[in-house]
């Protein structure tokens, strides 16, 4: 064993995120490390990484037993961590970035020409297209995940963690990265491997180990399980149908999108939603998909082409109209554009909406209590109070505060840009069933996904989007992973 | 039954824990505030003494009123460093109104706030449809104020012959001074407008972060065009008080490093200067901090040219403390 954890417990205040939990690793190993969102995975990851020191318990490396204090400790212990969050400059070129703060050096000023050799020498190990000298500010945001773990692999490390990775990546990209952990298991890397995807657990890994609400629960070998086990061992329930039937009943055509341009976004998209209609919009990243919602939402206004609500066109100029118009937008990025961190849980889930609780200016706490209770019941978020700072929740329930956000406005189309992204699978399934439940009040959905199993899952249509333009249609009935695959990659 | 208790206990004594820590995190500029006041009043007899206090609290009303306007914009993440000039320019509005144009003591006062609202508007305005940085933006308008004011009185003076005027800056009520009305009323209208309305949560939201905000529907361009209104309303406020005190404005010295001194109020108050938070009570709090430490050293009869020294200590002091908590 290189790495051995045991019985590790870390308190936050009242909150025990973890409470004696283990986890062991072998050398050349690539270990999965899953559970639901809060289940503590972060959490003992950061014990690793030196960022929280735990209240009890111990860390064992290579028979050593060692006490992480700081991040850069961690680092020269030889452990690296890829980020969830992406933790670049965007204004510094990949080079820069990846060799942030370890600057080969030549008589004390900084070498570039080594710098960028020793990228390049990286990139080609990879097999990515990608000039050290691009800005960052300048990648999709696919290649800054690559660059991110280029970053970690500089380091020559001997543990190396991932933390979801993939949610960003194309296929593409997932299975050059795949490859590439391959390639370090035979050079007696050890990684561990976190991901909520539960297919590609069995491609990178051979071992698990499951955490669930802050406690270890399981370590064995992964052939041992099934996907579906797997589930179930996360929530610790039998998990029933992870898709909820596809809606049946559709009313009036209530969204017309005509010959929608932005350049150099996208280009000449047509197309209709109906009330109580699910409509998937598959494709790469970078295909226009995000800035196709945000245009149609009036965040950045297109350039040309008809947008018409129930027959009358609108073209909203700004968020403002749209909202009044009745259109919520959950954006792909929660903590960039959906949430504003330092407010409250209560204070995000009104914000776009706060007109309805404003007598003569004056915001109605009463009112605005009554609304935030009962979504807060109604999409099961875990929180301690409703006025405690949104930056606290974990990632799944803070992607539940963004969609909070557009049930207590009075939402009649609603845009889900990667509603699941760096969600657990008892997240992802409420999800579901919420947007399932609001397509069944007859409301019309786009959901936006790069995860097409959740569209083939819950849309009644797909889009394909390719370089900007819609590329294919498909019924639900007719779709199939391949086709979307296909299209997407314009094939 | 005992265990109960005991759990009971510790979810009661996590609670006070709890609370205090928001309370430090929030308010430590009160206990710092009480530290300094003790000390001043155990330094010096004179401290405590009515006059002392009601003066003290006089000198410190238009930097406060200013401090006030400040934190609007300081929320959303901004920045006006016109403040102090654009006291300058409205105060030599509201006296060249009485006396070159012979308006009334009310229509002069009118005159100067619409004018200080305007330059916030215009600021603003620059700001967001301008796409220009607010520092750029309001140091421009800083030396576009000042040159103004020094152009339109030859860099003079103008000095009032309407002695009504004088009561605003000089008159007391209840033995307090005028002023200091004028500061609690700013102070409480802008407690109200931040805490309890739309307006006052869009900040927040606007300065947490202003792209979710735009896509939340909140109208950001609006919010910061109107925090830079109230701010240019504060300086011409301030003007008001500032030029009643002597019946008449030095458009050369009127105003000068105001801004400074707001800023530091504002963010000696907890206020962060990337926006999103912050409290106006830390600003009132920041004030009183800075106008006790100018007051006690002059009453020590420290040299005035070390007053700077330990001013600039105190911010950076400030400031660290907040970073830990």
């Amino acid at each position: 064993m290189i790495l051995e954890m045991k019985r590790i417990t870390k308190r936050f205040g009242s909150v025990i995120a973890l409470d004696g939990v283990n986890l062991e690793l072998a050398k050349g190993e690539a270990h999965a490390l899953v559970g639901e969102n809060g289940a503590g995975k972060s959490t003992l990851m950061k014990v690793l990484a030196g960022v929280h020191q735990p209240d009890s318990g111990e860390v064992i490396l290579n028979g050593k037993s060692v006490d992480i204090s700081s991040p850069a400790e961690s680092q020269m212990l030889g452990i690296a961590i890829i980020h969830q969050e992406l933790n670049l400059i965007p204004y510094l070129s990949v080079a820069e970035n990846v060799f942030l703060g370890r600057e080969p050096k030549n008589l004390g000023f900084v070498d570039y020409k080594k710098m960028r050799k020793d990228t390049k020498a990286l990139l080609d190990q990879f097999g990515i297209e990608l000039s050290p000298r691009s800005l960052v500010k300048d990648l999709s945001i696919g290649e800054r995940q690559i660059v991110e773990i280029l970053k970690a692999l500089s380091l020559n490390p001997e543990i190396l963690i991932m933390d979801e990775p993939t949610a960003v990546l194309t296929d593409k990209e997932t299975e050059k990265l795949f490859e590439l952990i391959d390639l370090l298991k035979q050079r007696n890397v050890s990684v561990i491997y976190i991901s909520h995807r539960l297919p590609e657990l069995k491609r990178v890994c051979e071992r698990l180990t499951v955490l669930r609400d802050g406690k270890w629960i399981k370590t064995d070998v992964l052939e041992h399980f099934s996907e579906h086990d797997i589930a179930n061992l996360m929530v610790g329930r039998e998990l029933e149908d992870m898709y909820p039937p596809l809606p049946t009943k559709f009313g009036n055509e209530i969204l017309r999108v005509e010959g929608l341009t932005q350049n150099p976004n996208f280009q000449d998209v047509s197309f209709t939603l109906k009330e109580g209609e699910i409509v998937g919009f598959a494709g790469l990243i970078g295909a226009g998909r995000s800035e196709l919602a945000t245009a149609i939402f009036g965040g950045d206004p297109a350039d040309e082409g008809i947008v018409s609500l129930k027959g009358q066109q609108v073209n909203y100029k700004n968020p403002i109209q749209a909202v009044k118009g009745g259109f919520g937008f959950a954006t792909e990025d929660r903590k960039q554009t959906g949430l504003i961190l330092d407010m409250s849980i209560a204070q995000n889930i009104t914000l776009p909406n706060l007109r309805k609780y404003q007598r003569v200016g004056f915001v109605n706490r009463k009112l605005e209590k009554a609304d935030i209770q009962k979504q807060v019941k109604n999409l099961n978020i875990k929180l301690h109070s409703v006025n405690q700072p949104v930056k606290n929740l974990s990632g799944g329930n803070q992607q539940k505060v963004v969609l909070a956000k557009w049930l207590v406005a009075n939402t009649e189309i609603f845009l889900f840009d990667e509603p699941t992204r760096g969600i657990d699978v008892g997240a992802k399934r409420e999800i579901y069933h919420l947007i399932s439940n609001l397509a069944k009040e007859g409301k019309g959905v786009i959901v936006i996904s790069s995860e097409l199993p959740e569209l083939l899952g819950i849309c009644n249509r797909i889009l394909v989007m390719h370089n900007g333009r819609i590329s294919g249609e498909f019924n639900h009935e007719e779709a199939t992973e391949q086709q979307l695959m296909k299209k997407a990659t314009g094939l | 039954m005992a265990n109960l208790e005991t759990e009971i206990e510790v979810t009661k004594d996590r609670k006070l824990y709890n609370w205090m820590q928001y309370f430090w995190s929030n308010y430590s500029v009160v206990f710092a505030f009480i530290v300094l006041f003790i000390v001043a009043s155990i330094a010096s007899d004179h401290f405590l003494s009515p006059l002392n206090i009601t003066n003290m609290l006089r000198q410190i009303s238009v930097i406060g009123i200013l401090a006030v306007g400040m934190t609007f914009v300081i929320l959303i993440g901004g920045i006006d460093l016109s403040v102090g000039s654009v006291l300058a320019l409205t105060g030599t509005i509201v006296m060249a109104s009485q006396v070159d144009f012979g308006t009334s003591i009310f229509t002069a006062i009118l005159f100067g706030l619409v004018a200080g609202a305007l330059i916030g508007v215009i600021n603003g305005v620059i700001i967001t449809y301008g796409k220009i940085a607010a520092f750029i933006t309001t140091l421009a308008m800083m030396t576009i104020a000042r040159s103004t004011a020094l152009y339109y009185a030859d860099a003079g003076a103008i000095a009032g012959s309407n002695m009504d005027y004088r009561a605003i800056g000089n008159e007391y009520l209840f033995g307090i001074p005028i002023p200091v009305y004028i500061f609690a009323f700013v102070v409480v209208i802008a407690f109200i407008l931040l805490e309890k309305t739309t307006f006052g949560r869009h900040i927040y939201a606007v300065g947490g972060n202003s792209s979710a905000a735009h896509l939340s529907a909140v109208p950001i361009n609006k919010i910061t065009i109107m925090t830079y209104m109230i701010c240019g309303l504060t300086a011409a406020i301030g003007a008001v008080i500032e030029t009643s005190r002597l019946n008449s404005v030095s458009t050369s010295s009127s105003g000068s490093m105001y801004e400074l001194d707001a800023i530091a109020a504002v963010i000696i108050g907890g206020t962060k200067l990337t926006g999103g938070q912050g409290r106006i009570i830390g600003t009132v709090f920041g004030i009183l901090i800075l106008a006790i430490l100018s007051n006690i050293m002059n009453l020590l009869n420290i040299s005035p040219y070390i007053q700077g020294v330990v001013k600039g200590a105190i911010i950076l002091v400030a400031v660290l403390l907040q970073k830990r908590s």
